[in-house]
């Protein structure tokens, strides 16, 4: 047995860590010893099995190939006739595999989520016992849902991952449920998601329609063969899987749940809602990159929803005071760079973005929170200021992130960002699928949104560690460095950060020594038509041109919030700009008012519709049977009348009919269930007799 | 052997029972008493049918059925347990809350 | 007696359908509910000779089982349990709408004969001929039934058994006597 073998072993640690920690735990209140430990264990043994299943894997298997570990047969649903009247067996087995990008997202996913587990140890210290046991449920169960999603071997088990995390995500968010805001965050990112998560589920019912399989390793098989499917399966296939990409990767226009999601305790907004989950949808991009392949469609979708989102989100997190706000929506505009690269066909470099952004991101979240946490919970920039002397290994971490964040050379950010803006340019240069002009603009954006995330990023850091402390004087006897378990995790992130970029995607093509990117020709394979193109289609000199102009905009961005924040303790400057532009202001502050949109539109619509809806039954519907029952009631009274002076006699009986027939009616108006069956009965016999008339 | 058409007649009849009894009836045990009735109908049109065309599938569907009737009698007697408490009632012209 | 024993399944199929009929007008008609329920299991019984005439053994022995067992037992319970105080002869039928009722009843009922002899008239093959049984062929025995449940249909069957699971907790929240259904403050009539 090799540890690969057993590579579903890897989700169960955790899981067994769930169970634990919240059935018993949770239920006896055991110390926070006990708990931690379960806790670590659970997650320490996932990172070090996982590790050891990787190097094991690509020291003694052909890597080129996935490798599939099969645990149990899960559905059986006998034979189903599908696209092209073929008949095929729906069979889908709870299998694993381990292939390039699964190593590459275990090797990432362990690792941080063990980091921040060590670090919720100290950060959740002053929780009570029985609600530390249940975080660390949570946070268990998400590393279990988040390994089954990057280890499935086909679409339904990535699918249970998928909704695991979302629900582990719900979980969290609303950890501090007591709180009215915090549920409703939490309610918020679930229904937001469910939007997405029926994109995907569609995009499964059609991948199955069409191919047969569900297995990643088949579909792959029969895209690179493209037989006997329409060419628009890929196009609607791979738009669907987006659709639930965007929920759960909080692109436009579903982002609106991930800000909000900062309502959870600080560790969760690190590990979920920064690290990894949200990056799920780049790794399932990815993952079926050979529907996206073979569509310029949907490529192009992808690509635009990306590029709009980084720079979107890039300018709200311009004016926000909120320490977590900044992050949340720093964090959306990473994602948007992250389906850039993969809307130009350069998937690789979106998973690098991924991994490079889980060290700096995770350790800006992480440092926010050790922030926080000194400042006695306040979240605000405004009552902050000069923890440099007081937090130093906060403070050197913090930057370091910040700098690599901001895409300065050599850091982590500037070595995976610089390759999605050079994939980006060189797909508008080679006009790719045709929509070379699109591609230069999306360019474009990226290169204004790498400005601005250098601008609002070191405006952060002035504002935070800079200056005077500005929270008054009883706060500022409070503040304190973290405990050891908080700033490990930090250093050994902000480490990574700074040398990360380069050690794992090496960007040889800047120095001819095009093998050295680790990642890229350990991922080739897992890219469907990888290498075709040929070599480069840009050229050696414009490739180091492409790297001035994306460090020259960063170190603009630095510069003009420097003068802002830095030089003018009081702020000033930018105080003036917004009251110069108050419009442009408000429209930032208030997020564009995406919110309040969809409050009156959907929220306010369903709400309405269903109102109105209620409405329609009791006024029309009742005062339609209502008005019948009146009028016959009237009209047989008058036909009574009638019949009595002018006919009466045999005429008699159908004023007694109108009558019966209105006692019915009034029986009707009532509103009661099975006067409602009457009136169902009543049509289905008149839809059957109509049918009749019209068929003879 | 006898046909498939006496069995789909008295499928029909007990069908068209149910439907009246769900209608007329006023105490919501006996109405529900009156959906099984329309349950067992169908059950026996599948049954007759998957006899004759010689197809199981009508089998394994009145099985569903059934598990579906169970379903809809513990949810109804569970409703029925609930008016009782809510309303000291099991007349159905006396659930009428939804109506303002 | 030569008649009887010749035509045994046809005699024993309309006495058993007379009876079935019986029951199913006293499910409708009859004023107590336990006498209803009753009436019930009576078709309930029928129903299941039915099915083992058409070769669904497994089938009869669920019908009985589940149907006669099981949930005329629930029937029961639950009319002991809400006490029944015995409605006024005149509260049994909704006397208002009844007459329409039954007419709607019989409406659709007739249609939908109409539906089959003209569906059956359609096909050309004439409705009896149509309709009759195929020969020796038994589709059913237990074995059967249970390899293609277990088999071909096991998806569904799993969806089934969520079915339950989901009515047995909505049963358990409605019977809970906490239950905050609780009684609308005022709306509740005197």
């Amino acid at each position: 047995m090799t540890f690969y073998d057993l590579i579903w072993l890897v989700p169960v640690f955790p899981l067994i860590g769930a169970a634990f920690n919240g059935l018993v735990s949770n239920r006896l209140g055991l110390p926070k010893t006990v708990t931690h430990t379960v806790a670590l264990l659970g997650a320490g043994a996932a990172w070090l099995w996982g590790w050891a299943a990787v190097v094991q894997w690509m020291l003694t298997e052909d890597t080129h190939r996935p490798y599939v570990v099969e645990v149990f047969s899960w559905i059986q649903g006998g034979e189903l006739a599908i696209y092209g009247g073929r008949v095929v067996p729906l069979e889908v087995a709870a299998s694993f595999q381990i292939d390039a990008l699964s190593a590459v997202m275990l090797g990432f996913v362990t690792f941080v989520g063990f980091l921040i587990h060590l670090y919720s140890v100290g950060y959740m210290h002053s929780e009570s016992d029985r609600a530390y046991a249940r975080f660390f449920s949570y946070l268990n169960l998400f590393m279990f849902a988040m390994l089954t999603l990057v280890t499935g071997s086909n679409l339904p088990v990535l699918f249970v991952g998928w909704e695991g995390v979302g629900l582990c995500s719900y979980l969290l968010i609303g950890f501090y449920f007591e709180k009215d805001w915090c549920a409703a965050a939490g309610m918020k990112a679930f229904i937001v998601n469910r939007i997405g998560d029926f994109g995907f589920l569609l995009a499964i019912f059609f991948a199955f329609f069409y191919f047969g399989t569900l297995e990643f390793a088949g579909l792959h098989e029969a895209m690179a063969a493209h037989h006997g499917v329409p060419a628009a399966a890929a196009t609607i296939i791979g738009v669907l899987l987006f659709v639930g990409a965007m929920g759960k990767s909080a692109q436009i226009p579903l982002y609106v749940w991930l800000p909000d999601a900062m309502a959870g305790p600080t560790p969760v907004s690190a590990l979920i809602h920064a690290a990894t989950m949200v990056t799920a949808g780049v790794y399932m991009v990815a993952r079926c990159n050979f529907f996206y392949q073979l569509s310029p469609t949907a490529m192009l979708t992808v690509a635009v929803v990306g590029g709009a989102t980084a720079v979107f989100s890039a300018t709200i997190g311009l004016v926000q005071n909120d320490i977590k706000k900044v992050l949340a929506y720093s964090t959306v505009s990473q994602l948007g760079y992250m389906f850039l690269a993969a809307g130009v066909g350069a998937y690789i470099a979106a998973i690098f973005h991924v991994v490079t952004h889980a060290f700096f991101k995770a350790c800006l979240f992480l440092g926010s929170g050790s922030v926080i946490h000194a400042c006695g919970g306040e979240q605000d920039m405004r009552k902050m200021g000069g923890l440099r002397k007081h937090m130093p290994t906060t403070f050197w971490t913090f930057v370091a992130a910040t700098v690599a964040i901001a895409g300065i050379p050599p850091l982590a950010g500037f070595v995976s960002k610089d390759m999605i803006l050079a994939k980006a340019f060189e797909a508008g240069l080679t006009d790719l699928n045709g929509y070379g002009t699109v591609y230069f603009l999306l360019w474009g954006l990226g290169l204004a949104g790498a400005a601005l995330t250098a601008f609002y990023m070191f405006r952060l850091v002035y504002m935070t560690f800079f200056g005077s402390f500005r929270g008054g004087e009883e706060a500022e006897h409070h503040l304190h460095e973290s405990p050891w378990t908080m700033t490990l995790p930090l250093q050994v992130l902000a480490v990574l950060s700074i040398v990360g970029g380069l050690l794992i995607g090496f960007p040889g093509q800047l120095f001819h020594l095009e093998g050295w990117s680790l990642i890229e020709r350990f991922m080739a394979p897992v890219v469907l038509g990888h290498g075709e193109h040929g070599h480069h289609a840009v050229s050696f000199a414009l490739e180091w041109g492409l790297v001035v102009v994306s460090v020259a905009a960063a170190v603009a961005g630095i510069l003009v919030a420097r003068r802002f924040y830095r030089l003018d303790p009081s702020f000033a400057k930018p105080r003036a700009l917004a009251e110069r532009f108050p419009f442009a202001y408000r429209l930032l502050l208030n997020k564009y008012w995406v919110d309040e949109l969809y409050d009156a539109t959907v929220i306010s619509g369903t709400v309405k519709g269903s109102r109105l809806l209620w409405e329609v039954d009791a006024r029309v519907v009742d005062g339609a049977v209502n008005g019948a029952a009146h009028s016959t009631v009237g009209s047989s009274f008058l036909s009574g009348v009638f019949d009595l002076k002018v006919v009466d006699g045999g005429v008699n009986l159908v004023a007694r009919i109108y009558d019966v027939a209105s006692r019915a009616f009034r029986r009707l108006q009532v509103g009661y269930a099975q006067g409602y069956a009457m009136v169902m009965v009543f049509g289905a016999a008149v839809l059957l007799g109509v049918f009749y008339l019209i068929k003879l | 052997m006898i046909s498939a058409e006496p069995y789909v007649a008295l499928s029909l009849v007990l069908l068209c029972l149910g439907l009246v009894g769900v209608m007329v009836r006023r105490n919501f045990i006996t109405v529900l008493m009156s959906l099984e009735l329309m349950f067992n109908a169908v059950n026996l049109n599948l049954i007759a049918f998957s006899f004759r065309l010689g197809d199981l599938a009508g089998q394994i569907l009145a099985i569903f059925v059934i598990t579906v009737a169970a379903a809809e009698a513990a949810i109804g007697l569970g409703l029925i347990i609930a008016l009782v408490r809510l309303r000291d009632t099991v007349s159905l012209d006396e659930a009428d809350l939804m109506r303002s | 007696m030569d008649f009887l024993i010749a035509n045994f399944e046809a005699v024993l199929f309309y006495t058993v359908a007379l009876a079935a009929v019986a029951g199913g007008i006293g499910v409708v008609t009859l004023k107590h509910p336990v006498h209803a329920a009753l009436a019930l299991l009576e078709t309930f019984v029928m129903v299941a000779v039915l099915f083992v005439l058409r070769h669904a053994e497994f089938l009869a022995a669920v019908q009985v089982l589940v149907y006669a067992g099981g949930i005329m037992v629930l029937y029961l319970f639950a009319i002991m349990l809400v006490r029944f105080k015995g409605m006024r002869p005149d509260e049994v039928f909704l006397s208002g709408i009844a007459p329409l009722a039954i007419l709607g009843g019989v409406l659709l009922g007739s249609f939908v004969a109409i539906g089959i002899l003209l569906g059956t008239m359609a096909t050309g093959e004439g409705g009896a001929a149509a309709m009759r049984a195929v020969g020796d062929e038994l589709p059913g025995n237990t074995e059967a039934v249970g390899w293609v449940l277990y088999t071909t249909y096991l998806v569904p069957f799993e969806v089934v058994s969520v079915v339950l699971l989901v009515a047995m907790i909505g049963a358990i929240i409605f019977g809970r006597r906490d239950a905050e259904l609780s009684k609308p403050g005022g709306e509740v009539k005197p």
